[in-house]
């Protein structure tokens, strides 16, 4: 298991080092400069223009700026954001446990019922049940998320008023971020009322990011349990007379699982990519949001940091779903 | 990071102290994030809503509602005679903010004002590039480094600006965001403990509401000054809650999550005003929306075709296909609302077989040319794309054959400002300070071609006149020769002048006293809530 996880972790390493480039190139790749961009119509001389571009650092060649990047990256140190001034791993943990935060709700909810709505249509083959569900996954899966956050908005926070519009809690609660997670945050100031409205919030945004993710996990489950479901074991388990709950919950499904996780797993840049818009709709001061500002404003230390943060994230999520595969079956851990 | 946490733990500890039973909140929804809470560095007004305007206070300042300038920390001023000294009495007894994070010891005084410019102008200050990659683009973009000779403090209350040259939107110029002025004791106690940047995310200033907490992108929260020396606020606590989607504003704008949010989405305004609960406001921007031609590249040399061209454009039709009813047209190339516009010129009539007749007239015959659309939203063209469609539609009416192109931003703005540019610019302008010359001299003189004069128009008897007025400091004077300038620019045409847009505002009823600023920033100052 060890050398596995050591095999894993080699691969790691030049891979990070193309996302290192990758993550430099693609904003400087996008025509306009910052220098640019700040001085809006306003404009500025070519001399200011240089002379800021200079004292940027912008103003050297690429390769010099690479090396210079990737030089302060082994120092563990992202640089500092053009715009806000501050460093770029500082603004990145502010937000990134609101992000995680709501991604984890997100998968949650995805897998919570994705998962037995996958299954329950593959032991109910064809019925009205399977097609239903299968229709309702399509529809999910092609949802515009923008039209169906600001749906979800209108009907149930406008109309309806049962959850708040957008936001992590209530205004009138205000306590020191301790962990980043509102969850836990609201649950540590002893705020009465302050870890309801904390949920009250995630509900929303959490069903709109988790819609994508639900519809594909509910499909693969369901298309990993018929495949497992036909197995010549499954149908030794019931000429056996075991119960059905038995045959599906410990037989089919744990086998089924395998694909499915990997599923899961891809969901998370699946949902990192969904959080640009969720977070946006919502006001959801996360990481999706940051970026596409970053993004904007040509902010090339921020979007070549927040990138590689990410991009590391997602790679980190893969070696944990590998290594899970290890524990789900035993025969891939030698593989 | 530890001195950012203990920050926050005593703020919300003093909040909760503060924040009993029947403490009036006014919850803003604002559109965007501030870049930061020193205002000098940056250019974007909502930046300047939630740093400058709350917190901070100029020498003078522009009163609410209107561009007027005011005593602000300055009690009086006198101009020598030569236009060359400013000399501001200050006023006495100012306090700078008490916080969690900094008790001041003494009033406001001379050094805080020198400090508060010598850090953009002076490369030897250590508050010169206190935080890496800062630069002051405002104090440069408005020419203060050849402006400003000297500042120099006559005594503790007294300050004298020494100018290299007359300048008389000088005055303008110091009542606008970076011009705010900051506490030199903070400044001090900041370098003295090694955190100089807490300057930029801590603010003290003097102005009707101090900093308490700002939560990235989500929430900056704001208490009355007690102290403040115009009088406390009628409000006790300023909430921005940034919510950047207009859709999702005008939402919790329904739901009573927020009582005033800015930037409402043009299709809404119809439903939001027939809403019992709620006051759109209106006001007409100070901004101009326009379309100019190259002047130095043919035929458009010739004010005989920029003439026709401009009486083939169907204004009306953009108005309400662009701007759905936030708009007005645009005769003068600056705004109505300014001081000195000149109401007696009339528009370019929309007459197309005319226009055929002039460019016949002209020689000019299967004309074609570029339009150039931008590729954002601006509040002076909120769909350039759509504009230039439709300017194209008008342009094929005389024959004119018209191709439009686009570039990323950026590129835009830069390639716009060649002189040899093939076509025709859709841009527009915000006014910084409500001066006629930010408008006339900034984007018509000659000085701006090449730059931002994306006419590369350089008329000898219009910048005559905006120079004459930039150094004479009589207004009525000035107004005379501004309003003559607008003659010499309709009769020349160096652009199409398309709109003036609205900017609408809607709040809950129960706000009180809240007046749109010409200059379109948003100030709780002076504002109440019922409730």
């Amino acid at each position: 298991m060890f050398a596995f996880l050591l095999k894993r972790v080699a691969y790691l390493l030049p891979t990070f080092f193309g996302i290192t480039i990758v993550a430099f190139g693609f904003i400087r790749i996008l025509p306009g400069d910052p220098v640019l961009l700040m001085a809006g119509e306003r404009g500025l001389s070519p001399e200011r223009h240089a002379q800021l571009m200079q004292q940027l650092g912008f103003d050297q060649p690429i390769w010099a700026q690479y090396l210079t990047y990737l030089g302060n990256l082994l120092q563990g140190d992202l640089s500092t954001s053009i715009v806000t001034k501050r460093p770029v791993l500082s603004e990145f943990l502010t937000l990134f446990p609101a992000t995680v935060e709501l991604s984890l709700c997100a998968i949650l909810i995805a897998v919570m019922i994705g998962v037995p709505a996958g299954v329950l249509a593959a032991m109910r083959r064809g019925s009205l049940l399977d097609q239903a569900m299968m229709g309702t996954a399509l529809v999910g899966y092609s949802m515009p998320i923008f039209w169906w956050g600001l749906l979800l908005i209108i009907f149930f926070s406008g109309m309806l008023q049962w959850t708040p519009v957008s936001g992590r809690i209530s205004l009138i609660y205000f306590f020191p971020q301790v962990t980043g997670f509102m969850l836990i945050d609201s649950l540590l100031s002893g705020q009465k009322g302050a870890f309801g409205s904390a949920v009250s919030h995630l509900i929303l945004p959490a069903i709109v990011l988790g819609t994508i993710p639900l519809a594909v996990i509910a499909r693969q489950t369901r298309s990993a349990m018929l495949e497992v479901l036909g197995e010549d074991y499954i149908r030794t388990a019931r000429a056996k007379g075991l119960s059905p709950f038995r045959v599906v919950g410990l037989h089919a499904l744990r086998n089924a699982l395998i694909p499915v996780v990997t599923t899961i797993g891809l969901q998370v840049g699946v949902l990192l990519a969904g959080a640009i818009l969720t977070e946006t709709i919502f006001s959801w001061p996360g990481i999706g949001k940051w970026m596409v500002d970053s993004i904007f404003r040509r902010d090339y230390p921020a979007v070549q940091g927040g990138l590689l943060m990410i991009a590391g994230l997602v790679m980190v999520v893969n070696l944990l779903v590998d290594l899970l595969y290890g524990l789900i079956n035993p025969r891939i851990r030698h593989v | 990071m530890r001195y950012a946490l203990c920050g926050a733990v005593a703020a919300a500890l003093a909040l909760t102290a503060i924040g009993t039973a029947s403490a009036k909140t006014l919850v803003y929804c604002s559109e965007g994030s501030p870049e930061g809470f020193d205002p000098a560095p940056y250019t974007a007004g909502t930046t300047f809503d939630a740093s400058s305007k709350p917190v901070y206070n100029r020498l003078v300042e522009f009163e609410r509602g209107t561009t007027k300038v005011i005593p602000g920390l300055a009690e009086s001023w006198t101009v020598s005679d030569d236009g060359l000294e400013y000399t501001f009495k200050l006023r006495p007894g100012v306090k700078f903010h008490t916080t969690d994070f900094f008790t001041p010891t003494r009033d406001f005084n001379a050094d805080d004002v020198i400090f508060s410019f010598e850090r953009q102008m002076d490369k030897d200050s250590p508050w010169y590039q206190y935080t890496p990659g800062i630069s002051w683009e405002y104090f440069n973009a408005m020419s203060m480094p050849d402006l400003i000779k000297d500042i120099v403090k006559v005594d503790d209350m007294t300050v004298k600006f020494v100018l290299t040259r007359p300048e008389a939107p000088m005055m303008a110029n110091l009542a606008m965001d970076f011009a705010s002025i900051m506490s030199k004791e903070y400044a001090d106690k900041l370098a003295a403990d090694g955190h100089k940047e807490m300057l930029n995310q801590q603010p003290v200033g003097t102005g009707p509401f101090q900093f308490v907490a700002y939560q990235k992108d989500a929430v900056i929260r704001y208490h009355a000054n007690p102290d403040y020396w115009g009088g406390k606020q009628p409000i006790d606590d300023l909430i921005f809650a940034i919510t950047t989607d207009a859709s999702v504003r005008q939402q919790k704008l329904l739901a009573g999550e927020c009582q005033v949010m800015p930037f409402p989405n043009p299709a809404d305004i119809a439903s939001l005003k027939s809403n019992a609960n709620l006051t759109v406001m209106e006001q007409e921007g100070l901004n101009i929306g326009y379309f100019g031609y190259n002047t130095q590249q043919p035929p458009f040399d010739k004010r005989e075709v920029r003439k026709a061209l401009n009486m083939a454009i169907n204004k009306q039709a953009i108005l309400e296909a662009v701007y759905q009813g936030s708009g007005r047209i645009a005769i003068n190339p600056i705004p109505p609302t300014m001081w000195s516009y000149n109401k007696s010129i009339k528009d370019d009539p929309y007459d197309p077989a005319t226009a055929k007749k002039m460019l016949d007239e002209a020689g000019v015959h299967d004309l074609k040319m570029k339009i150039w659309a931008m590729p954002v939203q601006r509040p002076y063209n909120p769909n350039a794309r759509r504009m230039a469609e439709l300017i194209q539609a008008d342009f094929a009416k005389v024959g004119v054959t018209a191709e439009i192109v686009s570039y990323e931003w950026g590129e835009y703005l830069k390639l716009s400002k060649d002189v040899k540019r093939d076509g025709a610019v859709l841009l527009g302008w915000t006014g910084d300070n409500g001066d006629p010359d930010n408008f006339l001299a900034v984007l018509l003189g000659c000085d701006a071609v090449g730059g931002s004069n994306r006419a590369q128009w350089c008329n000898k008897e219009f910048d005559d006149l905006v120079q004459k007025a930039k150094v004479t400091s009589d207004v009525e004077e000035r107004t005379k020769l501004y309003e003559q300038a607008q003659v010499v620019f309709k009769r020349e045409a160096p652009w199409a002048t398309i709109a003036h847009s609205v900017v609408f505002m809607p709040m809950s009823k129960k706000v009180q006293n809240y007046k749109m600023d010409p200059l379109g920033s948003h100030r709780f100052d002076g504002v109440d809530i019922a409730q």
